[in-house]
């Protein structure tokens, strides 16, 4: 193998598991450390400039992150069950403990005369916002609701995320000077152009629900509802009440959601019903057990045939029984088993079974291509459109994700509307800003607490289950207390304090290799890819993680390093007599507009 | 359970505890001592690699380890200590069937960083060899480490050394050879070669003992010498040691980091990787298991030992005999005037008879027979004394 080449960016940055999964690259063991450090308001501040919704995302993520970290890798047949560091829940420690941050939000820069327009308050819009707004952007934000948070405030109920969190964290990025145009539906972007904004942002995310078309749907429509549309409905105090008995269709996120949301206003006999298997479903394990733990079963393998109703009273549905076979191409279908229908009883049923994009108010003739889906042909990293000053983003962009997608869309949109009104070539994508500091502050002292805790996961408290489902304004999850912030902390295995290894000092006396706990070094004769994983100290069979390799040292033979379930403790460096291995804290910045593009100091040039 | 009664052993009988009493003496650095860069502050994490197997008395590599070495960073010993751990995991050795023994000095604490579970005794300075030949004849039963260094078994030691290869104690004897008085500052010890190098810049004039002459010499049945730095060697040089039913000598050359490293040492990582003549490669078998490394004739020597190992010697060296004492000890003479080191299984009998042979005792360890076996009755004692008129 080649020597790796640790001066490009990504080589570290992936090392980094959970930073390089998140799509906003928030550095996760930064924020962390900060957190077991109490020093909550930096930590905040960690988050806020990378994914502006520290409070949201710590208790919404769909946490991209955790499944990536390799805490959980390493605990693998070293205790009972491998888990992950909780860094979604502790993201929320430090937005729950902060002191009062507004004196530590961007100055906004003087007026450059650039205008921009956002079609929608979500997440995405909100962050192109939080970006250009510093650097004198004028930015006006139109939505239909009356509040701005788009999908984070209508859809996610009020026990997960409090008003006052979206209140707060919405709040920061329309103090920056931003215009809220609150309910103010935009019918028509050809109008909205007309008003001669420089750029223009769609952040409407996919607001149409999809429908289930069974007999029987128009007939009984008074009991039928749409999940999204629901929610909504209850977020707004259109809806407080749900019959008794209620079957939610789907298995995403939204319909647990939405059953957990029925259980708390009237509906004590609640199912949610999946076509396909269990562990098939969409939702995040989390969440089903959410539900679970709120006695809401599952029942899967379960197809909805028909919805039954007495007069125009909904009265149940039937299913038909399915199992799953592999067909001849290998790919997996439901097959009826041939029993009879199941018919379940029931008085309400909440349609959860998928969303879709719906741009109803973009003309199709005014340069916007739209491709055989419906949806807006828009570049993947740019997010611009074929109408160059109209960028995508959200859910808008590629169809439904999610919150911290959305976040780095509008990152990435920001850039490029900085970069464009700048007339810079908005192709090309600044380099991120990388930081790599040794640690070292005695022979065995690093700034760093290089003790590998052995705790397992702590679980998040709940509130009592009496109290929760009386209300879908009481928080369910407590948020970690500091004592236990603290130890899940050091659960924290510093993955971007890196070992960085200096060949030309190296006197191979095997230090390194007879300390390492995981048997993470090798010194042996360099091979192809293949080989070299085999022939390891222990085989490197985890092919997503690279291999670290060295030029030759003296005795001709090369270093290998297996990242895979390196804990970073260090104690190769400490044994190290030489200094060939440093920890080195690598930090890797990701551009947000205002550096390296635009820099918000280019001035409209006057008519 | 293994009861540890045998005389001088450990006596905790836990299998547990490692069991380092006796005459542990406290060495403190002075202040300002330049060691290097000793001691780590944090205990090696528990954690192992996801993929670590289980042998076949249920412990994992890691299960052999001992305590976080507080040697220099760097130290040979601590490769020694790895290898010595790797070995013992490869041949399934229970650890409460062990015991280590060791005198005074930088390798004498070794044995704290290995074999966690095993017994031990640390000895008075020099002693180890005549503690370990008392505990081999009280229990016989039990796998006998002596590990050491130059100072403890070629200076103060020698003495003892010399008696504990003649006698053929059943052992695996392992001298941690760096040249130098480590644990003191860097003296030359007498192992250093003539001529070579302080790091202060002062030149040994004394002539230096050869330990695989004297062992060779001394009557030792197995004879070997190998390098810290160089563990695909040394692994199966160990392993084939311990199978050894014999006195069984192993000179590992183990650079001492701090004050033996440095250019004009010739006991330096760098001198013995230039001057390193292996004279061949050990392959080691175990008993009953099916050879299956293939090798064009002529290019390998087949050793078998009295429990069944095969030892498959890979020639790399001209022809040396290894079953030839005298030619061994020429062969040694003669490379080591060309300053070359030789490493390799130098020498094995594989016939080799130990001390519990030469004084004809009986099968079971001495120390289980009760009083009944060793106060018979005067009816025998009447039986012998007829014997004798």
């Amino acid at each position: 193998m080649r020597p790796t080449d640790i001066g490009n960016p990504d080589y570290f940055h992936q090392v980094v598991d959970c930073q390089w999964a998140c799509p906003a690259h928030t550095p996760v063991p930064e924020y962390i450390r900060l957190i077991a450090a109490g020093r909550h308001d930096d930590a905040y501040m960690v988050n806020w400039v990378s994914n502006v919704f520290p409070g949201i995302l710590g208790r919404t993520c769909d946490r991209p992150c955790e499944p990536a970290c390799r805490r959980g890798r390493v605990e693998e047949n070293n205790g009972e069950k491998p888990e992950p560091v909780a860094i979604c829940r502790l993201k929320r420690v430090c937005a729950d403990h902060k002191q009062d941050v507004r004196a530590r939000m961007p100055k906004i820069a003087a007026r450059n005369g650039f205008r921009i327009a956002c079609v929608g308050a979500g997440p995405s819009a909100l962050t192109v916002a939080r970006d250009l707004a510093p650097l004198g952007y004028q930015l006006t934000i139109f939505d239909a609701d009356p509040k701005a948070g788009g999908f984070m405030r209508t859809q996610v109920p009020r026990f997960r995320l409090p008003e006052a969190v979206i209140d707060e964290e919405t709040g920061y990025v329309l103090d920056l000077g931003v215009e809220f145009r609150s309910a103010t539906r935009i019918d028509s972007l050809k109008d909205l152009l007309a008003q001669g904004y420089d750029a223009v942002f769609i952040g409407s995310g996919a607001p149409r629900g999809r429908n289930l078309d069974l007999p029987g749907r128009s007939e009984a429509a008074a009991n039928i509802h749409l999940g999204i549309d629901w929610l909504a409905s209850v977020s707004f105090q259109h809806i407080d009440k749900i019959g008794r008995r209620v079957i939610v269709l789907g298995g995403g996120n939204t319909a647990m959601d939405c059953c957990r949301t029925a259980r708390r206003l009237g509906g004590e006999d609640v199912k949610v019903i999946v076509r396909s298997g269990f562990a098939e479903m969409k939702a995040s394990p989390w969440e089903k057990e959410d539900a679970q733990h709120e006695g809401i079963p599952i029942l899967n393998y379960l197809v909805p045939k028909s919805f039954e109703h007495d007069q125009g009273r909904l009265t149940g549905m039937h299913f038909e029984k399915v199992r799953a076979e592999l067909d001849a191409k290998g790919r997996r279908t439901l097959v009826p088993t041939g029993e009879p229908l199941l018919l379940v009883e029931c008085d309400d049923v909440l349609i959860a079974v998928g969303q879709e994009n719906a741009f109803p108010f973009i003309e199709r003739d005014i340069g916007i291509e739209f491709d055989e889906w419906n949806m807006p042909v828009v570049d993947k990293v740019t997010l611009q459109s074929t109408l160059p000053k109209v960028f995508f983003g959200g859910d808008a962009a590629f169809g439904p994700k999610n919150i911290i997608w959305a976040v780095a869309h509008g990152h990435e949109a920001a850039i490029s509307i900085d970069r464009m009104l700048a007339a810079l070539d908005i192709h090309q994508r600044p380099a991120p800003t990388v930081n790599l500091l040794s640690q070292k502050m005695g022979i065995h002292e690093w700034v760093y607490d290089n003790e590998v805790a052995r705790d397992e996961r702590y679980s998040v408290p709940w509130a009592a289950k009496e109290l929760t489902l009386k209300s879908v304004k009481v928080e369910v999850e407590l948020g970690f207390d500091l004592a236990t912030a603290i130890k899940e902390a050091s659960r924290c295995l510093n993955c971007d304090v890196q070992t960085v290894f200096s060949r030309e000092v190296c006197i191979e006396c095997d230090a390194c290799v007879d300390i390492c706990p995981m048997d993470c070094i090798s010194f042996t004769l360099n091979g192809d890819e293949a080989t070299l994983r085999q022939t390891l100290t222990a085989p490197a069979l985890n092919l997503s993680q690279s291999l670290y390799v060295s030029d030759l040292v003296k005795t001709g033979r090369v270093m290998v390093k297996d990242e895979d379930v390196c804990l970073h403790c260090g104690l190769c460096a400490e044994r190290c007599p030489t200094g060939a291995w440093d920890m080195q804290k690598f930090l890797i910045e990701m551009t947000h507009a205002g550096t390296g593009c635009g820099g918000g100091h280019t001035q409209r040039k006057a008519a | 359970m293994f009861c540890g009664t045998a005389i001088g052993m450990a006596s905790s009988a836990s299998v547990n505890s490692t069991s380092t009493i006796a005459c542990k003496i406290a060495l403190i650095a002075p202040a300002g001592a330049n060691l290097g860069n000793p001691m780590t502050y944090l205990a090696k994490p528990k954690l192992h690699h996801p993929s670590l197997t289980q042998n076949k008395v249920c412990h994992n590599r890691r299960d052999y380890e001992g305590r976080i070495s507080s040697l220099c960073a760097g130290c040979g010993h601590d490769s020694i200590s790895a290898a010595i751990i790797q070995a013992c995991f490869e041949m399934d050795v229970e650890p409460h069937r062990v015991a280590k023994l060791s005198g005074i000095g930088c390798s004498s604490k070794t044995p704290d960083y290995f074999l966690g579970n095993s017994h031990g005794f640390n000895t008075v300075h020099g002693r180890m060899p005549s503690v370990l030949t008392g505990a081999n004849l009280a229990n016989r039963g039990l796998l006998y480490l002596g590990v050491s260094g130059d100072g403890d078994s070629a200076s103060i030691g020698i003495g003892q050394f010399a008696h504990v290869m003649r006698r053929g104690v059943n052992m695996t004897y392992i001298v941690e050879n760096n040249g130098v008085y480590g644990l003191t500052k860097g003296q030359f010890s007498a192992t250093a070669d003539q001529g070579s190098k302080s790091k202060k810049g002062a030149i040994n004039t004394d002539t230096p003992i050869d330990m695989i002459s004297l062992a060779l010499q001394m009557g030792a049945s197995f004879v070997a010498r190998s390098f810290s730095g160089d563990k695909q060697q040394l692994v199966p040089l160990i392993k084939a040691a311990i199978a050894h039913q014999g006195a069984a000598f192993i000179d590992v050359i183990s650079p001492c980091v701090t004050f033996n490293n440095h250019p004009g040492s010739t006991k330096s990582y760098d001198y013995v990787r230039e001057h390193n003549e292996a004279v061949n490669r050990v392959d080691f078998i175990p008993p009953r298991a099916e050879i299956v490394v293939d090798y064009a004739e002529g290019e390998v020597v087949e050793v078998e030992q009295h429990d069944g190992s095969v030892l498959l010697l890979r020639k790399a060296h001209g022809a040396h005999d290894v079953h030839d004492r005298i030619a061994a000890m020429n062969y040694v003479a003669t490379h080591q005037a060309k300053g070359e080191v030789l490493t390799g299984l130098l020498y094995v009998d594989d016939e080799a008879v130990d001390l519990h042979h030469h004084l004809n005792t009986i099968d079971a360890p001495l120390f289980s027979l009760g009083v009944a076996e060793l106060c018979p009755g005067p009816a025998v004692l009447a039986k012998i004394n007829a014997g004798l008129r």
